[in-house]
């Protein structure tokens, strides 16, 4: 069983190493190593449609991901002072943003977004006073409203999860001792989820980095670096795209280790209270 | 005239929930709405959309059987073979690996899972495309195979990007098993093997659940994976649904097909929900 466990570790790296290690290779073949070349870095880092791209994905990342760590906390602690019905209705509206594929939360948002597009337009050209009449289309905004969707389910799933299990007794005990709900809030129950939103910003920041199927309906003109990828792997494989694969890789782990050192962090943080109470 | 204290607290109430409530509402509700209308419109001349109220789009799933065919089949033999490798490895790390290194061990199972999809995709085109593994046999005298753009390169895409959603599910149920449940049964006399089959896998049988749902349900939606590794050959209700929108036009169509794919994944998840229900005992299931 052991060497079984081994050889899924291989599987599951190899690949991925085999990428890291030809991105480096100072060649164009795609088979045979020739010798060690860091040119592949330089030639994508001065491509300047892929840096176009990466620098869309970075705005969409960071945009979507604040709003819905912002909302999705909000809606985490609001949530609980719902009425069971309206609870209910929420939750299944939150399950159906993760549930629902992503492939047809793109489709939705493009037909309902062109739609609306092509009804606001001519109206807000008719009551335009200048010459030249805003134009609502796709682009940057349609994506953060689409990944803001599933990030923000994500973020509420994730704060919730922290608040069910922050004992109520010392919210109690806060408040017994005249503290505002505002004061609890600042002092006691923030202190405590912040980790998780900070974990849930930065999941939801590489959920929406590393999405390609949502962006790809909604982008409209826009390109986000997973569709500059994909297009650059349809149009065959080189070296640079190794290169490009290998910071992408970098990129999303790095993220995602600083997500699970504050979940963890989160857990030696509330042992030190208990010890200090 | 003074707020009362009940009336503040539902205005607080609704602040905190009422962004997230428009956010759902205007790009969930209303855009699903929306694919549902269409998908009783009739296509309109130049592409796209035009009002109607006709079953006809439905009446012709029928042009996409292949797509409906593929999904419904590699998405559960894709999950089962996940299933089928998960299962030993995930009982590996929760019961006999060490526990100095579980979490580790753990972390690096998660962590590809974490990672971008797209490129652990390409890794495996490059690896399966002319220049890789077919290569490498040719020069051991192997011969001439052609290993992308079939229905097992999906298959191995699928295998390769899900497992670790299999076995993290599983890990969890076998890791809050009761240890003393298993000396119970050994020391009432039960070989391993019967300890086994009458202990530990019907209690690990709630993380089974979760994963098999759980990877199925994201792999019926699957894009990228037939798109890269099935190269247009072997495609899936997802690249059906690129095609009609993005290339075709034919909003109408490729809506009723999006509603048919929303109907499959929610009958799947009831489904599943139903069986972990009887199962566990409890409506309690964690499928998210």
């Amino acid at each position: 069983m052991r060497a079984l466990v081994f050889a899924l570790y291989v599987f599951l790296y190899a690949p991925i190493a085999l990428v890291v290690l030809f991105s480096f290779n100072s060649g164009r073949n795609a088979s045979e190593l020739v010798g060690f070349s860091t040119q592949w870095y330089g030639r994508a880092l001065s491509n300047p449609f892929l840096m176009d791209a990466l620098e869309t994905s970075l705005i969409v990342a960071f945009t979507s991901a604040s709003l819905a760590a912002i909302f999705g906390t909000m809606a985490a602690i609001g949530l609980e002072r719902l009425g069971q019905r309206t609870r209910a209705v929420f939750d299944g509206l939150l399950s159906a943003a993760i549930v629902v594929p992503g492939v047809v939360i793109g489709i939705a948002t493009l037909v309902a977004l062109v739609e609306l597009f092509s009804f606001l337009n001519p109206a807000i050209a008719a009551v335009w006073p200048g010459t030249d009449p805003p134009k609502l289309g796709l682009g940057y905004g349609s994506i953060v409203a689409a990944h803001g969707l599933f990030t923000m389910a994500l973020v509420t799933m994730i704060v919730r999860a922290r608040l069910a299990s922050l004992g109520r007794d010392i919210v109690e005990a806060s408040s017994d001792l005249y503290a505002t709900p505002l004061t609890t809030f600042r002092e006691i129950v923030l202190p405590q989820i912040s980790p998780s939103i900070a974990a849930g910003f930065l999941l939801a920041f590489t959920f929406s980095f590393d999405d390609f199927i949502i962006a790809f309906f909604v982008a409209g003109s826009k390109t986000t670096l997973p569709i500059y990828v994909f297009a650059s792997i349809r149009r065959g494989i080189t070296p640079e795209i190794n290169a490009i694969a290998t910071i992408v890789l970098v990129a999303s782990l790095v993220l995602i280790v600083m997500a699970r050192f504050l979940t963890r962090e989160k857990k030696l943080k509330s042992g030190d209270q208990v010890q200090k109470a | 005239m003074a707020v009362s204290a009940e009336n503040k607290r539902r205005l607080v109430t609704a602040a905190l929930v009422g962004p997230a409530a428009v956010w759902l509402f205007t790009f969930l509700v209303l855009p699903f709405t929306a694919v549902v209308i269409f998908a009783f419109g009739e296509r309109a001349p130049e592409g796209g959309y035009q009002p109607a109220f006709t079953l006809a789009q439905f009446a012709n799933l029928g042009a996409r059987s292949a797509a409906f065919a593929n999904t419904l089949t590699l998405a559960p033999i894709g999950a089962l073979a996940c299933l089928l490798i998960a299962y030993p490895v995930a009982y590996y790390l929760a019961i006999k690996a060490d526990q100095k290194y579980r979490m580790f061990l753990i972390s690096l199972i998660v962590i590809p899972f974490w990672t971008s999809m797209l490129v652990r995709t390409y890794a495996w085109m490059y690896l399966l495309g002319a220049r890789g593994i077919p290569h490498l046999l040719e020069l051991a005298g192997i011969g001439d195979v052609r290993l992308l753009n079939t229905p097992g390169a999906v298959l191995l895409g699928i295998v390769y990007g899900y497992l670790p959603l299999m076995i993290l599910p599983i890990y969890v149920s076998l890791e809050k098993l009761d240890r003393r449940l298993l000396d119970a049964s050994a020391d009432l006399g039960a070989s391993p093997l019967s300890t086994f089959f009458g202990v530990t896998l019907p209690l690990s049988l709630p993380g089974v659940m979760t994963g098999v749902s759980l990877v199925t349900i994201l792999l019926l939606g699957e894009y990228l994976i037939p798109q890269l590794l099935g190269g247009g050959k072997v495609f899936f209700i997802g690249n059906a649904l690129v095609d009609l929108f993005l290339q075709s036009r034919n909003w109408p169509f490729g809506s009723a097909i999006a509603v048919t794919l929303v109907v499959v994944v929610v009958a799947v998840l009831l489904v599943a929900m139903r069986i972990a229900w009887r199962v566990s005992g409890t409506r309690q299931v964690d499928l998210i």
